[in-house]
């Protein structure tokens, strides 16, 4: 561990920080355009959190202090997540912490603390989304953790910066095994951050949603910091499907002109994911939370297949 | 043999795997042509891409056969048939989807260790992909056995064509021109008998559903 490392990993918590606002930012105002709406700015998320974090945060009759430590554990998880990831160089010092199996085990934590809060005030709207939380989960968690396999067996380690500089340094070859994974890692992430088809994030409607309704109870500080936590989680998950499947443009160790080029080239990626999320957003239709299952059943299917069409290929 | 050749014809594979996984996971019989129009398209694109690799002349007029016969031809027949028969939603499945895509997972874990020692006798460009195309005539022999309805049994029958089309080019560089084109003839005769049985079948019934098919009738 060198000053160096320590200043990389101090510059891509800043970027999750901040980065993970805007993205979601980003990706309000791609969907405002396409649905020919007048765009919010696009840091309305920054100052929907600014504005929460100076608001009175009302707790509720019977609340245990589970509910009160939640949102800290939540977010810290979503911070260490967008962490470990390779966002700007492969240099980390936190690296070694967790790898790609503690990665998704992070998510998990974070998702049992987020689900039991939500069941500890004991409204029916907490408990209901808590249980779709779950389904969800325990659905998308399996499926990726087969496209993190498949992307470590083609470089044979399970760390994610030693991942993303064997995936960015080999010659370009098409891998279909890859093209399977990715098609699975969207649909994961789509789940796992509740977006279209599996919840929308734009609604308050109670039937329907997933996220909001574990949020529910949920004010000012609190509120703040489990949206500023999900922002991260979408940012995490843009940043791992960017460094498995476009990993160029990440910095190595001791490559300072690479570290100047990574904030401009993440941007510009981070930029046309949002796009293709806000146009994914707008082209498909919520599915009824039964399909779910089919959903990621499908997604894990096609990390199965990446892994044996991987075997076959040997590519 | 150059490396990117080899690359693009696993792609088209994987993609005809993926499109097979997709028609079995498909409801709707509009949406089930499209995918088999698009099985013809990766079809056609890893044809030409071995008749590029290995310089084999014939495999060109193959590939070109392929696409007007497979991407253009039949799935225009199907499409006018179903607006005929009138069964465009067509919803229905024996099974429920993510158990049949459970069973189509065993039956590619069964058919690559089934290639993989056949393939080692190959010295073709691309036969790992020997392994793919078996998957894809079974999974088409499953998509057969799990649908009710006729048409969506009709194209499984065609897409296991595909799947027996892609194993001899990749494979074996393609069968003799005369085969192929006895084949062709032979696929599209095939279709249109089948259409008139499918009209056959609606007149008897009043529904495609081949279940009435098992009831004995004696008059």
């Amino acid at each position: 561990m060198n000053l160096e490392g320590v200043l990389a990993q101090i510059a891509a918590m800043l970027v999750a920080l901040v980065g993970g606002p805007l993205l979601a930012g980003w990706v309000n105002v791609c969907r405002a355009w396409l649905q020919n709406r007048t765009a919010p700015p696009l840091t309305q998320p920054l100052r929907a959190l600014h504005k929460l974090f100076w608001k009175e945060s009302v707790m509720a009759h019977g609340a245990s202090p589970m509910y009160r430590i939640a949102p800290y554990v939540v977010f810290s998880c979503m911070l260490l997540a967008s962490m470990i990831i390779p966002t700007l160089s492969t240099n980390l010092p936190l690296a070694p912490a967790a790898d790609a199996i503690a990665l998704v085990g992070l998510f998990a934590l974070a998702r049992l603390f987020i689900s039991l809060a939500a069941m500890d005030v004991g409204t029916a709207f907490g408990t209901l989304g808590a249980r779709r939380e779950m389904l969800v989960g325990f659905l998308a968690e399996p499926a990726f953790l087969m496209v993190l396999f498949t992307a470590s067996l083609i470089s044979s380690s399970t760390s994610l910066a030693t991942i993303v500089s064997s995936l960015a340094h080999r010659e370009f070859a098409v891998l279909p095994s890859l093209a399977f994974a990715g098609v699975a890692f969207t649909m994961v992430s789509l789940a796992e951050n509740a977006r279209i088809p599996v919840d929308n994030p734009a609604t308050h409607l109670e039937l329907t949603m997933i996220h909001e309704a574990l949020l529910l109870e949920y004010s000012g500080r609190h509120l703040a910091l489990m949206e500023w936590a999900a922002s991260l989680k979408l940012f995490a998950y843009s940043c791992a499907g960017l460094a498995l499947f476009l990993p160029w443009g990440v910095a190595e160790a001791n490559d300072r002109r690479a570290l100047a080029f990574a904030l401009p080239v993440l941007a510009a990626k981070l930029a046309a994911g949002g796009f293709a999320l806000a146009l994914i957003e707008t082209i498909l239709a919520k599915m009824r939370i039964f399909r779910v299952p089919e959903f990621l059943a499908t997604a894990f299917l096609l990390g199965v297949l990446a892994l044996l069409v991987h075997q076959l290929l040997g590519a | 043999m150059n490396p990117l050749a080899i690359q693009a014809v696993n792609l088209f594979a994987s993609g005809l795997l993926l499109l097979a996984f997709a028609m079995l996971a498909q409801r709707r019989i509009v949406a089930l042509i499209n995918l088999f129009a698009l099985q013809g398209v990766a079809l056609v694109g890893s044809t030409a891409t071995v008749a590029w690799a290995t310089g084999q002349r014939h495999l060109y007029w193959s590939a070109a056969i392929t696409l007007v016969l497979k991407v253009l031809l039949l799935p225009w027949i199907l499409h006018r048939l179903i607006r005929r028969l009138n069964v465009k939603w067509d919803v229905e499945t024996l099974i429920n989807i993510p158990t049949m895509m459970l069973v189509g997972i065993f039956l590619v874990v069964f058919a690559f260790n089934l290639a993989l020692p056949i393939s080692e006798f190959s010295r073709s460009i691309a036969r790992g992909t020997l392994g793919i195309a078996l998957a894809c005539v079974l999974m088409s022999f499953l998509m057969m056995i799990t649908r009710s309805k006729a048409v969506p049994q009709v194209i499984g029958f065609l897409s296991m064509e595909n799947g027996l089309f892609f194993a001899a080019t990749s494979a074996t560089y393609g069968m003799p021109m005369v085969v192929e084109l006895g084949i062709a003839l032979d696929v599209l005769v095939g279709m249109v008998i089948l259409g008139v049985f499918l009209f056959q079948i609606r007149e008897q019934f009043d529904s495609l559903d081949i279940h009435h098919l098992e009831k004995l009738k004696d008059e």
